[in-house]
């Protein structure tokens, strides 16, 4: 079924999202991949504050190639979300509502997704240029220096993703497969 | 003898970066059209035909095709009747790469050390393969890897008794475990034989054959066309969402080895399998 929802996504918003939902996101995300949750893991071992109130927040699992000029961004698709799975149970508990990936996670992210009322989100690898004609402004906000790893706010416009695992815990890698597979 | 300055093996090097972002080859382009009428699945249909957008938008707005531009590998077959002047080959190669990267808006995504993990913020240095063959040419190819399918790659050790049933069973199971992961429809290049760094490089120059071609080796060559039907049965499909469009192509190479093993190395890469070549 086709949605469209804003972002940041309210839990009342994730739970009407169904696995095999196609949707599309505008409002406000924001990019974090391996060393900025890394960083923000890091953070929190400290008692210090991450730099977003993650409440609510769509984080998008992306690190851009450079903008030209006059443009947002680069190329921009999904990183492969499994490299984050060590992080994603702790940021779900503190109200994460959606993450924006590609590829499996693991039993304990899925148990979070479910806990919390929380959604996993595919976007549609190495379709970078495509997906960055939906990104209107890109800002960084926490750690520079760690260049297209860097935590970016993203205004997004009818981002195009599909709902992997909701928050019952239907999962469409396992679901979608099934119904195609001879062996 | 031929003498070849370093500096147009830069020039090249940086400009087939580039390039290799930004342009499918024509046999990539084919196969990912074709498989784009084929599909079973809409989903998967609709995620094909958003590659296709994407390779269009890519190529007139100079954006790359995936944000992940890689690690450049750069396979060099160097005539031995050639000599390099200007520098150091190794250096040039790297320039070409550092140029490529920062002047083509590539993601710079290296990091100095494994474990410190510090971005050397010029993509450098590149993977190099270097092969001395006959002649005074250059034959240059570039094929930055992207790291989602890179992760998903395997090697296995196999015993010779396992045989070419092992190798099956080997090459579907990396498929499988990759699923999702790789950006699927997938290009597998698979590497039999040698030893265990020669299975991987076989692999890896196997995802530069073309698409759609076939080994000389009539055994192989059915053993390609038998993985990819496998692999298509899979149910993986498009973005790993379902469907019947897994892989579009399984490149296999072959190479003697020791009697007492049967190396198989599994490269498994995206449908954004980048490579140019250029002859100097």
């Amino acid at each position: 079924m086709e949605k469209h929802i804003t972002a940041p996504i309210t839990k009342e918003t994730a739970k009407t999202l169904k696995s095999g939902d196609y949707v599309y996101i505008t409002g406000v995300i924001y990019t974090a991949r391996d060393a900025a949750h890394k960083r923000m893991s890091e953070a929190l071992a400290e008692g210090k504050e991450l730099p977003l109130d993650i409440k609510n927040q769509v984080i998008y699992y992306m690190g851009p190639s450079p903008a030209r000029e006059g443009r947002p961004i680069g190329s921009a698709g999904p990183t492969t979300a499994s490299r984050m799975d060590k992080y994603a149970p702790i940021l779900l508990d503190l109200g994460l509502g959606a993450m924006i990936g590609k590829g499996k996670r693991t039993q304990a992210v899925k148990d979070a997704i479910v806990r919390n009322d929380a959604v996993y989100l595919a976007a549609v690898g190495g379709a970078g240029a495509l997906l960055s004609k939906c990104i209107k402004k890109a800002d960084v906000i926490a750690y520079d220096d760690l260049g297209t790893e860097a935590i970016r706010r993203l205004e997004v416009e009818n981002l195009p993703v599909i709902v992997v695992i909701d928050c019952e815990g239907n999962n469409l890698y396992e679901t979608a497969i099934r119904e195609y597979a001879e062996v | 003898m031929r003498i070849i300055n370093v500096e147009e093996i830069t020039k090249n090097i940086k400009e087939m970066c580039i390039e290799a972002n930004h342009f499918l080859s024509k046999d990539m382009d084919i196969a990912l059209k074709n498989a784009a009428h084929t599909e079973k699945s809409p989903l998967g249909k609709q995620i094909l035909n958003q590659l296709q957008e994407n390779l269009q938008i890519a190529g007139n707005d100079m954006i790359p095709i995936c944000q992940d531009t890689g690690m450049a590998v750069v396979f060099l077959e160097i005539g031995q009747d050639v000599h390099f002047e200007g520098g150091l080959l190794e250096d040039a190669v790297n320039e070409g790469i550092r140029q490529g990267y920062t002047e083509g808006f590539l993601r710079k995504s290296v990091v100095n050390d494994p474990i410190i993990r510090e971005n050397t913020k010029d993509n450098t240095p590149g993977i190099i393969h270097y092969k001395i063959v006959e002649g005074d040419q250059v034959k240059i190819k570039v094929a930055p890897k992207g790291f989602g399918s890179e992760n998903m790659s395997r090697i296995f050790m196999l015993k010779p008794a396992d045989g070419i049933e092992g190798v099956k069973e080997a090459v579907l199971t990396a498929v499988r475990d990759a699923g999702p992961n790789a950006c699927p429809p997938m290009v597998v290049g698979v590497g039999i034989g040698g030893t265990f760094e020669k299975c991987a490089i076989l692999a890896k120059e196997a995802l530069t054959r073309e698409v759609g071609s076939h080994s000389e080796i009539p055994y192989v060559a059915e053993l390609e066309t038998e993985l990819l039907e496998k692999i298509n049965k899979s149910g993986i499909g498009p973005g790993g969402l379902g469907g019947t469009t897994t892989a579009l192509a399984v490149n296999v190479n072959t190479y003697p080895t020791h009697i007492a093993g049967l190396p198989v190395g599994v490269n498994i890469c995206c449908h954004v399998n980048r490579h140019v070549i250029r002859t100097i």
